[in-house]
Protein backbone atom coordinates (compact mmCIF):
# COMPACT_ATOMS: atom_id res chain seq x y z
CA UNK A 1 0.00 0.00 0.00
CA UNK A 2 1.40 3.39 -0.96
CA UNK A 3 1.49 6.20 1.61
CA UNK A 4 -0.67 8.45 -0.59
CA UNK A 5 -2.78 8.15 -3.70
CA UNK A 6 -0.77 11.01 -5.20
CA UNK A 7 2.23 13.20 -4.49
CA UNK A 8 2.51 16.59 -6.17
CA UNK A 9 5.97 18.17 -6.27
CA UNK A 10 5.87 21.97 -6.39
CA UNK A 11 3.17 24.28 -5.03
CA UNK A 12 3.16 26.83 -7.86
CA UNK A 13 0.23 27.47 -10.19
CA UNK A 14 0.26 23.97 -11.65
CA UNK A 15 0.95 22.00 -8.46
CA UNK A 16 -1.59 23.54 -6.10
CA UNK A 17 -4.34 23.20 -8.70
CA UNK A 18 -3.42 19.55 -9.37
CA UNK A 19 -3.48 18.83 -5.62
CA UNK A 20 -6.80 20.69 -5.27
CA UNK A 21 -8.43 18.59 -8.01
CA UNK A 22 -7.14 15.33 -6.52
CA UNK A 23 -8.33 16.22 -3.02
CA UNK A 24 -11.68 17.34 -4.38
CA UNK A 25 -12.01 13.93 -6.06
CA UNK A 26 -11.50 12.33 -2.64
CA UNK A 27 -7.92 11.16 -3.14
CA UNK A 28 -5.24 11.35 -0.48
CA UNK A 29 -2.65 13.75 -1.79
CA UNK A 30 0.60 15.23 -0.51
CA UNK A 31 1.79 18.57 -1.90
CA UNK A 32 5.51 19.23 -1.32
CA UNK A 33 7.34 22.49 -1.96
CA UNK A 34 10.91 23.48 -1.23
CA UNK A 35 9.87 27.01 -0.22
CA UNK A 36 9.01 27.71 3.42
CA UNK A 37 5.55 28.59 2.15
CA UNK A 38 3.95 28.34 -1.28
CA UNK A 39 5.32 31.10 -3.49
CA UNK A 40 8.44 31.70 -1.40
CA UNK A 41 10.66 30.65 -4.33
CA UNK A 42 8.51 31.99 -7.16
CA UNK A 43 8.52 35.08 -9.29
CA UNK A 44 6.53 36.16 -12.31
CA UNK A 45 6.00 39.31 -14.40
CA UNK A 46 3.16 39.46 -14.16
CA UNK A 47 -0.37 39.10 -14.87
CA UNK A 48 -2.56 36.10 -15.01
CA UNK A 49 -5.21 35.68 -17.67
CA UNK A 50 -8.22 34.57 -15.69
CA UNK A 51 -9.99 32.13 -18.03
CA UNK A 52 -8.39 28.91 -16.76
CA UNK A 53 -8.41 29.99 -13.12
CA UNK A 54 -12.12 30.69 -13.39
CA UNK A 55 -12.77 27.18 -14.59
CA UNK A 56 -11.25 25.79 -11.38
CA UNK A 57 -12.33 28.54 -8.97
CA UNK A 58 -15.47 30.26 -10.31
CA UNK A 59 -15.37 32.82 -7.46
CA UNK A 60 -11.67 33.62 -7.62
CA UNK A 61 -12.37 37.34 -8.11
CA UNK A 62 -13.75 37.53 -4.57
CA UNK A 63 -11.22 35.18 -2.96
CA UNK A 64 -7.81 35.44 -4.58
CA UNK A 65 -5.25 38.07 -3.56
CA UNK A 66 -5.33 39.82 -6.93
CA UNK A 67 -3.50 43.09 -7.31
CA UNK A 68 -5.25 45.05 -10.08
CA UNK A 69 -7.47 44.23 -12.99
CA UNK A 70 -5.64 45.10 -16.20
CA UNK A 71 -7.54 47.84 -18.01
CA UNK A 72 -4.67 49.27 -20.06
CA UNK A 73 -2.27 47.52 -22.36
CA UNK A 74 0.81 49.50 -23.29
CA UNK A 75 3.65 48.67 -25.63
CA UNK A 76 6.69 50.88 -25.98
CA UNK A 77 9.41 50.99 -28.59
CA UNK A 78 12.39 52.36 -26.78
CA UNK A 79 15.80 53.71 -27.71
CA UNK A 80 18.30 55.06 -25.16
CA UNK A 81 16.86 58.55 -25.40
CA UNK A 82 13.38 58.14 -26.83
CA UNK A 83 10.23 56.20 -26.20
CA UNK A 84 7.17 55.58 -28.36
CA UNK A 85 4.14 54.14 -26.56
CA UNK A 86 0.89 52.63 -27.74
CA UNK A 87 -1.88 52.59 -25.15
CA UNK A 88 -4.87 50.36 -25.63
CA UNK A 89 -7.95 49.90 -23.53
CA UNK A 90 -11.29 48.36 -24.36
CA UNK A 91 -14.41 47.11 -22.64
CA UNK A 92 -13.69 43.66 -24.05
CA UNK A 93 -10.71 43.39 -21.68
CA UNK A 94 -13.11 43.61 -18.75
CA UNK A 95 -15.45 40.77 -19.69
CA UNK A 96 -15.29 37.76 -17.36
CA UNK A 97 -13.14 35.08 -18.97
CA UNK A 98 -11.28 37.67 -21.06
CA UNK A 99 -10.00 39.67 -18.14
CA UNK A 100 -6.55 39.52 -16.56
CA UNK A 101 -5.07 40.58 -13.23
CA UNK A 102 -1.66 41.56 -11.97
CA UNK A 103 -0.42 39.31 -9.17
CA UNK A 104 2.49 38.88 -6.77
CA UNK A 105 3.37 35.24 -6.33
CA UNK A 106 4.08 35.09 -2.60
CA UNK A 107 0.49 36.01 -1.66
CA UNK A 108 -1.11 34.45 -4.74
CA UNK A 109 0.54 31.03 -4.43
CA UNK A 110 -0.27 30.86 -0.71
CA UNK A 111 -3.92 31.35 -1.55
CA UNK A 112 -3.80 28.60 -4.19
CA UNK A 113 -2.11 26.18 -1.78
CA UNK A 114 -4.72 27.01 0.87
CA UNK A 115 -7.43 26.05 -1.60
CA UNK A 116 -5.75 22.66 -1.96
CA UNK A 117 -5.46 22.32 1.82
CA UNK A 118 -9.10 23.26 2.37
CA UNK A 119 -10.08 20.57 -0.12
CA UNK A 120 -8.13 18.04 1.95
CA UNK A 121 -4.58 17.99 0.55
CA UNK A 122 -1.72 17.57 3.01
CA UNK A 123 1.25 19.89 2.56
CA UNK A 124 4.95 19.90 3.40
CA UNK A 125 6.89 23.14 2.97
CA UNK A 126 10.59 23.90 3.15
CA UNK A 127 11.66 20.50 1.83
CA UNK A 128 13.19 19.96 -1.62
CA UNK A 129 12.47 16.60 -3.22
CA UNK A 130 15.89 15.27 -4.17
CA UNK A 131 15.08 12.16 -6.05
CA UNK A 132 12.27 10.04 -7.47
CA UNK A 133 11.88 6.49 -6.17
CA UNK A 134 11.39 3.74 -8.76
CA UNK A 135 10.45 0.09 -8.49
CA UNK A 136 12.44 -2.67 -10.18
CA UNK A 137 10.51 -2.23 -13.41
CA UNK A 138 11.36 1.46 -13.50
CA UNK A 139 7.92 2.72 -12.53
CA UNK A 140 7.95 5.83 -10.34
CA UNK A 141 6.50 4.97 -6.96
CA UNK A 142 7.44 7.91 -4.79
CA UNK A 143 9.87 10.64 -3.82
CA UNK A 144 12.92 10.95 -1.62
CA UNK A 145 13.84 13.98 0.47
CA UNK A 146 16.83 13.55 2.75
CA UNK A 147 16.43 10.19 4.47
CA UNK A 148 12.70 10.05 3.93
CA UNK A 149 10.95 8.10 1.24
CA UNK A 150 7.24 8.65 0.65
CA UNK A 151 5.32 6.53 -1.83
CA UNK A 152 2.24 7.11 -3.99
CA UNK A 153 0.31 5.58 -6.89
CA UNK A 154 1.24 8.57 -9.00
CA UNK A 155 3.71 11.47 -8.74
CA UNK A 156 2.90 14.74 -10.50
CA UNK A 157 5.90 16.93 -11.21
CA UNK A 158 5.03 20.63 -11.11
CA UNK A 159 8.51 21.77 -10.08
CA UNK A 160 8.89 24.53 -12.62
CA UNK A 161 11.25 25.56 -15.42
CA UNK A 162 14.39 24.60 -13.51
CA UNK A 163 13.17 21.08 -12.73
CA UNK A 164 15.92 18.78 -11.53
CA UNK A 165 13.50 15.86 -11.52
CA UNK A 166 12.06 15.58 -15.05
CA UNK A 167 15.29 14.00 -16.31
CA UNK A 168 14.79 11.12 -13.84
CA UNK A 169 11.07 10.92 -14.58
CA UNK A 170 10.77 11.13 -18.34
CA UNK A 171 14.35 11.50 -19.55
CA UNK A 172 13.97 15.23 -20.19
CA UNK A 173 17.15 16.83 -21.49
CA UNK A 174 18.47 20.05 -20.01
CA UNK A 175 17.25 22.72 -22.47
CA UNK A 176 19.89 24.63 -24.40
CA UNK A 177 20.60 28.25 -23.53
CA UNK A 178 19.03 29.60 -26.72
CA UNK A 179 15.67 28.12 -25.68
CA UNK A 180 15.53 29.73 -22.24
CA UNK A 181 15.46 33.34 -21.13
CA UNK A 182 16.50 34.87 -17.84
CA UNK A 183 14.08 37.16 -16.06
CA UNK A 184 15.15 39.81 -13.57
CA UNK A 185 12.72 41.94 -11.62
CA UNK A 186 12.47 44.57 -8.92
CA UNK A 187 9.43 45.54 -6.89
CA UNK A 188 8.94 49.19 -5.90
CA UNK A 189 6.44 50.25 -3.28
CA UNK A 190 4.35 53.36 -3.91
CA UNK A 191 1.01 54.61 -2.59
CA UNK A 192 -1.91 53.12 -4.51
CA UNK A 193 -3.22 56.50 -5.66
CA UNK A 194 0.18 57.49 -7.07
CA UNK A 195 0.29 54.31 -9.14
CA UNK A 196 -3.24 54.92 -10.36
CA UNK A 197 -2.36 58.45 -11.43
CA UNK A 198 0.88 57.50 -13.14
CA UNK A 199 -0.69 54.59 -14.99
CA UNK A 200 -3.71 56.73 -15.83
CA UNK A 201 -6.32 54.24 -14.71
CA UNK A 202 -9.67 55.15 -13.16
CA UNK A 203 -9.32 53.53 -9.76
CA UNK A 204 -6.91 51.75 -7.43
CA UNK A 205 -8.37 48.42 -8.59
CA UNK A 206 -7.38 49.00 -12.20
CA UNK A 207 -3.91 48.64 -13.58
CA UNK A 208 -1.63 48.62 -16.56
CA UNK A 209 0.38 45.89 -18.24
CA UNK A 210 3.28 47.43 -20.06
CA UNK A 211 5.90 45.85 -22.33
CA UNK A 212 9.02 47.53 -23.73
CA UNK A 213 10.99 46.56 -26.80
CA UNK A 214 14.42 47.81 -27.86
CA UNK A 215 16.77 49.57 -25.49
CA UNK A 216 15.35 47.77 -22.47
CA UNK A 217 17.56 44.83 -23.40
CA UNK A 218 20.15 46.92 -25.25
CA UNK A 219 19.06 45.44 -28.52
CA UNK A 220 19.31 41.83 -27.33
CA UNK A 221 16.46 39.41 -27.91
CA UNK A 222 13.97 40.11 -25.14
CA UNK A 223 12.05 42.95 -23.58
CA UNK A 224 11.13 44.94 -20.51
CA UNK A 225 7.93 44.80 -18.48
CA UNK A 226 6.10 46.96 -15.98
CA UNK A 227 3.00 45.82 -14.10
CA UNK A 228 0.94 47.97 -11.76
CA UNK A 229 0.11 46.16 -8.52
CA UNK A 230 -2.07 47.57 -5.78
CA UNK A 231 0.69 49.29 -3.83
CA UNK A 232 3.75 48.39 -5.82
CA UNK A 233 5.15 48.27 -9.31
CA UNK A 234 6.81 45.19 -10.78
CA UNK A 235 9.57 46.21 -13.16
CA UNK A 236 11.86 43.85 -14.99
CA UNK A 237 13.39 42.34 -18.08
CA UNK A 238 13.35 39.05 -19.88
CA UNK A 239 16.27 38.32 -22.21
CA UNK A 240 17.51 35.22 -24.02
CA UNK A 241 20.29 33.56 -22.00
CA UNK A 242 22.42 32.64 -25.01
CA UNK A 243 21.92 36.05 -26.61
CA UNK A 244 23.06 37.93 -23.51
CA UNK A 245 25.85 35.51 -22.59
CA UNK A 246 27.52 35.58 -25.97
CA UNK A 247 26.38 38.78 -27.65
CA UNK A 248 24.98 41.04 -24.95
CA UNK A 249 26.50 44.48 -24.67
CA UNK A 250 26.21 44.45 -20.88
CA UNK A 251 25.17 42.12 -18.05
CA UNK A 252 21.48 41.59 -17.38
CA UNK A 253 21.62 43.39 -14.02
CA UNK A 254 23.14 46.47 -15.65
CA UNK A 255 20.44 46.36 -18.32
CA UNK A 256 17.83 46.54 -15.57
CA UNK A 257 19.69 49.39 -13.91
CA UNK A 258 19.75 51.36 -17.18
CA UNK A 259 16.11 50.51 -17.86
CA UNK A 260 15.17 51.83 -14.42
CA UNK A 261 16.92 55.09 -15.21
CA UNK A 262 15.44 55.55 -18.66
CA UNK A 263 13.53 58.84 -18.32
CA UNK A 264 10.22 57.26 -19.28
CA UNK A 265 10.50 54.40 -16.76
CA UNK A 266 12.08 56.59 -14.07
CA UNK A 267 9.03 58.85 -14.11
CA UNK A 268 6.73 55.94 -13.30
CA UNK A 269 8.76 54.49 -10.40
CA UNK A 270 9.95 57.85 -9.05
CA UNK A 271 10.26 57.82 -5.23
CA UNK A 272 9.28 54.14 -5.22
CA UNK A 273 10.92 52.14 -2.44
CA UNK A 274 12.80 49.12 -3.74
CA UNK A 275 11.70 46.14 -1.65
CA UNK A 276 12.80 43.06 -3.60
CA UNK A 277 15.24 42.01 -6.33
CA UNK A 278 14.46 38.66 -7.93
CA UNK A 279 15.45 36.34 -10.75
CA UNK A 280 13.76 33.44 -12.53
CA UNK A 281 14.00 31.69 -15.88
CA UNK A 282 11.41 31.71 -18.66
CA UNK A 283 11.19 28.81 -21.11
CA UNK A 284 10.91 30.21 -24.62
CA UNK A 285 11.39 27.14 -26.75
CA UNK A 286 7.76 26.10 -26.30
CA UNK A 287 6.80 22.86 -27.97
CA UNK A 288 10.34 22.39 -29.26
CA UNK A 289 11.69 21.70 -25.78
CA UNK A 290 8.73 19.92 -24.21
CA UNK A 291 9.54 16.61 -22.54
CA UNK A 292 7.19 13.64 -22.52
CA UNK A 293 4.21 14.51 -20.34
CA UNK A 294 3.66 11.07 -18.81
CA UNK A 295 5.71 8.05 -17.81
CA UNK A 296 4.97 5.02 -15.66
CA UNK A 297 3.62 6.45 -12.40
CA UNK A 298 4.44 10.05 -13.29
CA UNK A 299 2.97 13.13 -14.98
CA UNK A 300 4.56 16.51 -15.77
CA UNK A 301 2.62 19.81 -15.75
CA UNK A 302 3.28 23.53 -16.12
CA UNK A 303 6.72 24.92 -16.69
CA UNK A 304 8.37 21.68 -15.65
CA UNK A 305 7.03 20.68 -19.08
CA UNK A 306 8.07 24.06 -20.56
CA UNK A 307 4.48 25.22 -21.05
CA UNK A 308 5.07 28.91 -21.62
CA UNK A 309 4.88 31.35 -24.50
CA UNK A 310 6.64 34.65 -24.99
CA UNK A 311 5.39 36.48 -28.07
CA UNK A 312 7.13 39.71 -27.23
CA UNK A 313 3.80 41.46 -26.73
CA UNK A 314 2.42 38.71 -24.51
CA UNK A 315 3.97 36.42 -21.87
CA UNK A 316 1.89 33.49 -20.73
CA UNK A 317 2.69 30.61 -18.45
CA UNK A 318 0.41 30.90 -15.44
CA UNK A 319 -2.84 30.23 -17.28
CA UNK A 320 -1.21 27.21 -18.96
CA UNK A 321 0.08 25.98 -15.59
CA UNK A 322 -3.38 26.28 -14.01
CA UNK A 323 -5.02 24.42 -16.91
CA UNK A 324 -2.35 21.71 -17.03
CA UNK A 325 -2.55 21.27 -13.25
CA UNK A 326 -6.31 20.91 -13.50
CA UNK A 327 -6.13 18.26 -16.23
CA UNK A 328 -3.28 16.43 -14.47
CA UNK A 329 -5.21 16.31 -11.19
CA UNK A 330 -8.44 15.14 -12.80
CA UNK A 331 -6.78 12.53 -15.02
CA UNK A 332 -4.64 11.25 -12.13
CA UNK A 333 -7.78 10.78 -10.01
CA UNK A 334 -9.46 8.86 -12.82
CA UNK A 335 -6.39 6.66 -13.35
CA UNK A 336 -6.21 5.88 -9.61
CA UNK A 337 -9.90 4.89 -9.70
CA UNK A 338 -9.18 2.53 -12.58
CA UNK A 339 -6.17 1.12 -10.76
CA UNK A 340 -3.85 1.86 -13.66
CA UNK A 341 -1.23 4.57 -13.22
CA UNK A 342 1.10 3.16 -15.85
CA UNK A 343 2.13 5.40 -18.73
CA UNK A 344 -0.80 4.06 -20.75
CA UNK A 345 -3.18 4.57 -17.86
CA UNK A 346 -2.11 8.21 -17.55
CA UNK A 347 -2.26 8.89 -21.29
CA UNK A 348 -5.73 10.55 -21.11
CA UNK A 349 -3.89 13.54 -19.57
CA UNK A 350 -1.97 13.99 -22.82
CA UNK A 351 -5.18 13.75 -24.84
CA UNK A 352 -6.93 16.24 -22.56
CA UNK A 353 -4.09 18.73 -23.04
CA UNK A 354 -4.01 18.13 -26.80
CA UNK A 355 -7.68 19.03 -26.94
CA UNK A 356 -7.27 22.11 -24.77
CA UNK A 357 -5.94 25.58 -25.58
CA UNK A 358 -2.66 24.60 -23.91
CA UNK A 359 -1.32 22.30 -26.62
CA UNK A 360 -3.19 24.12 -29.37
CA UNK A 361 -1.35 27.33 -28.47
CA UNK A 362 1.98 25.59 -28.05
CA UNK A 363 1.52 24.00 -31.48
CA UNK A 364 0.44 27.25 -33.11
CA UNK A 365 3.37 29.20 -31.74
CA UNK A 366 6.01 26.60 -32.48
CA UNK A 367 7.87 28.86 -34.91
CA UNK A 368 7.83 31.94 -32.68
CA UNK A 369 11.07 31.34 -30.78
CA UNK A 370 13.10 30.95 -33.96
CA UNK A 371 11.49 33.98 -35.53
CA UNK A 372 12.02 36.26 -32.52
CA UNK A 373 15.54 35.09 -31.87
CA UNK A 374 16.60 36.10 -35.36
CA UNK A 375 14.59 39.28 -35.38
CA UNK A 376 17.32 41.68 -34.34
CA UNK A 377 15.73 44.50 -36.35
CA UNK A 378 12.81 44.47 -33.91
CA UNK A 379 15.13 45.10 -30.99
CA UNK A 380 17.43 47.59 -32.75
CA UNK A 381 16.47 49.15 -36.07
CA UNK A 382 12.74 49.58 -35.63
CA UNK A 383 12.79 51.48 -32.34
CA UNK A 384 15.43 53.76 -33.89
CA UNK A 385 13.33 54.15 -37.02
CA UNK A 386 10.25 55.08 -35.03
CA UNK A 387 12.25 57.64 -33.10
CA UNK A 388 13.43 59.31 -36.32
CA UNK A 389 9.97 59.22 -37.84
CA UNK A 390 8.41 60.75 -34.73
CA UNK A 391 11.14 63.38 -34.54
CA UNK A 392 10.42 64.21 -38.16
CA UNK A 393 6.76 64.70 -37.33
CA UNK A 394 6.97 66.51 -34.03
CA UNK A 395 10.22 68.48 -33.86
CA UNK A 396 9.91 72.09 -35.06
CA UNK A 397 13.13 74.05 -35.13
CA UNK A 398 12.50 76.64 -37.80
CA UNK A 399 14.05 74.72 -40.69
CA UNK A 400 11.57 74.57 -43.57
CA UNK A 401 9.08 71.71 -43.19
CA UNK A 402 8.93 68.79 -45.64
CA UNK A 403 5.90 66.78 -46.69
CA UNK A 404 5.70 63.52 -44.71
CA UNK A 405 6.43 61.43 -47.78
CA UNK A 406 9.82 62.97 -48.35
CA UNK A 407 10.84 62.62 -44.70
CA UNK A 408 9.51 59.12 -44.17
CA UNK A 409 10.60 57.37 -47.36
CA UNK A 410 14.35 57.79 -46.76
CA UNK A 411 13.86 56.38 -43.26
CA UNK A 412 12.17 53.26 -44.58
CA UNK A 413 14.95 52.93 -47.10
CA UNK A 414 17.47 52.75 -44.24
CA UNK A 415 15.94 49.53 -42.99
CA UNK A 416 15.24 48.40 -46.54
CA UNK A 417 11.80 47.90 -48.03
CA UNK A 418 12.47 44.24 -48.60
CA UNK A 419 13.48 43.70 -44.97
CA UNK A 420 10.39 45.48 -43.82
CA UNK A 421 8.13 43.36 -46.00
CA UNK A 422 9.95 40.20 -44.97
CA UNK A 423 9.61 41.06 -41.29
CA UNK A 424 5.93 41.88 -41.53
CA UNK A 425 5.29 38.62 -43.36
CA UNK A 426 7.43 36.66 -40.91
CA UNK A 427 5.69 38.24 -37.94
CA UNK A 428 2.26 37.43 -39.36
CA UNK A 429 3.25 33.79 -39.68
CA UNK A 430 5.11 33.30 -36.40
CA UNK A 431 3.08 35.44 -34.01
CA UNK B 1 34.27 40.66 -22.20
CA UNK B 2 36.68 42.85 -20.35
CA UNK B 3 34.43 45.49 -18.87
CA UNK B 4 34.42 45.32 -15.10
CA UNK B 5 33.33 48.88 -14.45
CA UNK B 6 29.60 48.47 -14.07
CA UNK B 7 28.37 50.97 -11.58
CA UNK B 8 25.42 49.24 -10.05
CA UNK B 9 25.84 47.57 -6.69
CA UNK B 10 23.48 44.62 -6.86
CA UNK B 11 24.63 43.38 -3.43
CA UNK B 12 22.86 46.38 -1.97
CA UNK B 13 19.60 45.32 -3.65
CA UNK B 14 20.05 41.72 -2.55
CA UNK B 15 20.39 42.90 1.04
CA UNK B 16 16.69 43.85 0.84
CA UNK B 17 15.78 40.23 0.12
CA UNK B 18 15.16 37.66 2.80
CA UNK B 19 17.68 34.79 2.94
CA UNK B 20 18.53 31.88 5.16
CA UNK B 21 22.09 31.11 4.08
CA UNK B 22 23.36 27.58 4.53
CA UNK B 23 26.91 28.37 5.64
CA UNK B 24 27.83 24.71 5.83
CA UNK B 25 26.92 23.77 2.27
CA UNK B 26 27.50 25.62 -1.00
CA UNK B 27 24.66 24.55 -3.30
CA UNK B 28 26.57 25.75 -6.38
CA UNK B 29 30.26 25.05 -6.97
CA UNK B 30 32.62 25.96 -9.77
CA UNK B 31 35.38 23.72 -11.05
CA UNK B 32 38.92 24.64 -10.07
CA UNK B 33 40.34 27.21 -12.43
CA UNK B 34 37.28 27.93 -14.60
CA UNK B 35 37.98 29.28 -18.08
CA UNK B 36 37.69 33.02 -18.62
CA UNK B 37 35.30 32.78 -21.53
CA UNK B 38 32.80 30.58 -19.72
CA UNK B 39 33.05 32.59 -16.52
CA UNK B 40 32.35 35.80 -18.42
CA UNK B 41 29.09 34.31 -19.68
CA UNK B 42 28.04 33.90 -16.06
CA UNK B 43 28.89 37.53 -15.35
CA UNK B 44 26.55 38.49 -18.18
CA UNK B 45 23.52 36.43 -17.20
CA UNK B 46 23.39 35.97 -13.41
CA UNK B 47 20.57 38.27 -12.27
CA UNK B 48 22.12 38.52 -8.82
CA UNK B 49 25.56 39.56 -10.15
CA UNK B 50 27.26 36.91 -8.04
CA UNK B 51 29.96 36.09 -10.56
CA UNK B 52 32.54 38.84 -10.45
CA UNK B 53 35.94 39.74 -11.83
CA UNK B 54 37.95 42.54 -10.33
CA UNK B 55 40.20 44.98 -12.20
CA UNK B 56 43.01 42.39 -12.18
CA UNK B 57 40.73 39.77 -13.65
CA UNK B 58 40.50 37.75 -10.42
CA UNK B 59 37.30 35.74 -10.34
CA UNK B 60 34.98 35.43 -7.36
CA UNK B 61 31.64 33.76 -6.78
CA UNK B 62 29.48 33.86 -3.66
CA UNK B 63 26.45 31.60 -3.52
CA UNK B 64 25.00 33.44 -0.52
CA UNK B 65 22.93 35.89 -2.60
CA UNK B 66 21.68 33.25 -5.03
CA UNK B 67 18.14 33.67 -6.38
CA UNK B 68 18.03 29.94 -7.30
CA UNK B 69 16.96 30.74 -10.84
CA UNK B 70 19.11 28.11 -12.56
CA UNK B 71 20.42 30.40 -15.29
CA UNK B 72 24.06 29.53 -14.57
CA UNK B 73 23.14 25.84 -14.69
CA UNK B 74 21.62 26.26 -18.15
CA UNK B 75 24.55 28.14 -19.66
CA UNK B 76 27.50 26.53 -17.85
CA UNK B 77 26.11 23.38 -16.25
CA UNK B 78 28.16 21.25 -18.61
CA UNK B 79 31.31 23.35 -18.52
CA UNK B 80 32.58 25.16 -15.44
CA UNK B 81 29.89 24.34 -12.88
CA UNK B 82 30.81 21.29 -10.85
CA UNK B 83 27.63 21.28 -8.79
CA UNK B 84 24.19 22.85 -9.00
CA UNK B 85 21.61 21.80 -6.42
CA UNK B 86 18.77 23.52 -4.64
CA UNK B 87 19.73 24.70 -1.15
CA UNK B 88 18.86 22.29 1.66
CA UNK B 89 15.61 22.26 3.66
CA UNK B 90 14.30 25.74 4.62
CA UNK B 91 17.45 27.38 3.20
CA UNK B 92 18.02 29.99 0.53
CA UNK B 93 16.03 32.94 -0.73
CA UNK B 94 12.50 33.64 0.45
CA UNK B 95 10.49 36.04 -1.69
CA UNK B 96 7.91 38.18 0.07
CA UNK B 97 6.50 39.63 -3.17
CA UNK B 98 7.55 37.48 -6.13
C1 LIG C 1 10.12 37.40 -15.48
C2 LIG C 1 8.93 36.55 -15.76
C3 LIG C 1 7.76 37.13 -16.22
C4 LIG C 1 6.63 36.34 -16.47
N1 LIG C 1 5.46 36.96 -16.81
C5 LIG C 1 4.33 36.22 -16.92
C6 LIG C 1 3.08 36.85 -17.09
O1 LIG C 1 2.96 38.08 -17.09
N2 LIG C 1 1.98 36.06 -17.26
C7 LIG C 1 2.05 34.70 -17.21
O2 LIG C 1 1.02 34.03 -17.34
N3 LIG C 1 3.24 34.07 -17.02
C8 LIG C 1 4.36 34.80 -16.86
N4 LIG C 1 5.55 34.17 -16.61
C9 LIG C 1 5.59 32.71 -16.57
C10 LIG C 1 4.95 32.16 -15.28
O3 LIG C 1 5.50 32.79 -14.16
C11 LIG C 1 5.19 30.65 -15.20
O4 LIG C 1 4.81 30.07 -16.40
C12 LIG C 1 4.44 29.97 -14.08
O5 LIG C 1 4.83 30.48 -12.84
C13 LIG C 1 4.68 28.47 -14.11
O6 LIG C 1 3.99 27.85 -13.07
P1 LIG C 1 4.41 26.43 -12.56
O7 LIG C 1 3.44 26.08 -11.49
O8 LIG C 1 4.57 25.51 -13.68
O9 LIG C 1 5.86 26.59 -11.95
P2 LIG C 1 6.36 27.52 -10.71
O10 LIG C 1 5.40 28.59 -10.43
O11 LIG C 1 7.75 27.87 -11.02
O12 LIG C 1 6.32 26.50 -9.48
C14 LIG C 1 7.27 25.50 -9.30
C15 LIG C 1 7.28 25.14 -7.83
O13 LIG C 1 8.06 23.97 -7.62
C16 LIG C 1 8.84 24.12 -6.46
N5 LIG C 1 9.97 23.19 -6.60
C17 LIG C 1 10.91 23.17 -7.59
N6 LIG C 1 11.74 22.12 -7.42
C18 LIG C 1 11.32 21.47 -6.31
C19 LIG C 1 11.78 20.32 -5.61
N7 LIG C 1 12.83 19.61 -6.04
N8 LIG C 1 11.13 19.94 -4.49
C20 LIG C 1 10.04 20.64 -4.03
N9 LIG C 1 9.57 21.74 -4.65
C21 LIG C 1 10.20 22.15 -5.77
C22 LIG C 1 9.19 25.58 -6.44
O14 LIG C 1 9.51 26.01 -5.14
C23 LIG C 1 7.91 26.22 -6.96
O15 LIG C 1 7.02 26.55 -5.94
C24 LIG C 1 6.69 34.94 -16.32
C25 LIG C 1 7.87 34.35 -15.86
C26 LIG C 1 8.97 35.14 -15.55
C27 LIG C 1 10.20 34.50 -15.00
S1 LIG D 1 21.14 30.22 -9.86
FE1 LIG D 1 20.72 32.25 -10.75
S2 LIG D 1 21.10 33.69 -9.09
FE2 LIG D 1 22.02 31.75 -8.46
S3 LIG D 1 24.15 31.93 -9.11
FE3 LIG D 1 23.05 30.88 -10.78
S4 LIG D 1 22.47 32.53 -12.16
FE4 LIG D 1 23.02 33.51 -10.22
Amino acid sequence: MADFDAIVVGAGCAGSVAAYELAKAGKSVLLIDRGNFAGAKNMTGGRIYSHSLKEVFPDFEQEAPLERKVTHERISLMTGDSNFTIDFSSNDMLVAGQDSYTVLRAPFDQWLAEKAEEAGAETIFGIPVEELVKDDAGKIIGVRAGEDEITAEVVILCDGVNSLLTSQAVGAKKPSADMIAVGIKEVFELPASVITDRCQTNSDDEGTAWLYVGDATKGSFGGGFLYANKESISLGLVAGIEAVATGGSEPIYQMLEDFKHHPQVASIIKDGKLVEHSGHMVPEGGKNIMPELVGDGVMVAGEAAMMCINLGYQVRGMDYAVAAGMHAGRCAAAAIDKGDTSKAGLAPYVTALDNSFVMKDLNNYQKTPFFLENFSRMFNDYPALVKKAMNAMFIVDGTPGQPLKSTMMPLLKEVGYMNLLKDVRGAMKAL
Amino acid sequence: MSRTDYTVNVDEFLSLNKYEVDESNAHIELVDDPSDSEFDKLIMVCPAALYKRDADGVKTFDYAGCLECGTCRIICGDTILKKWEYPGPTMGVEYRYG
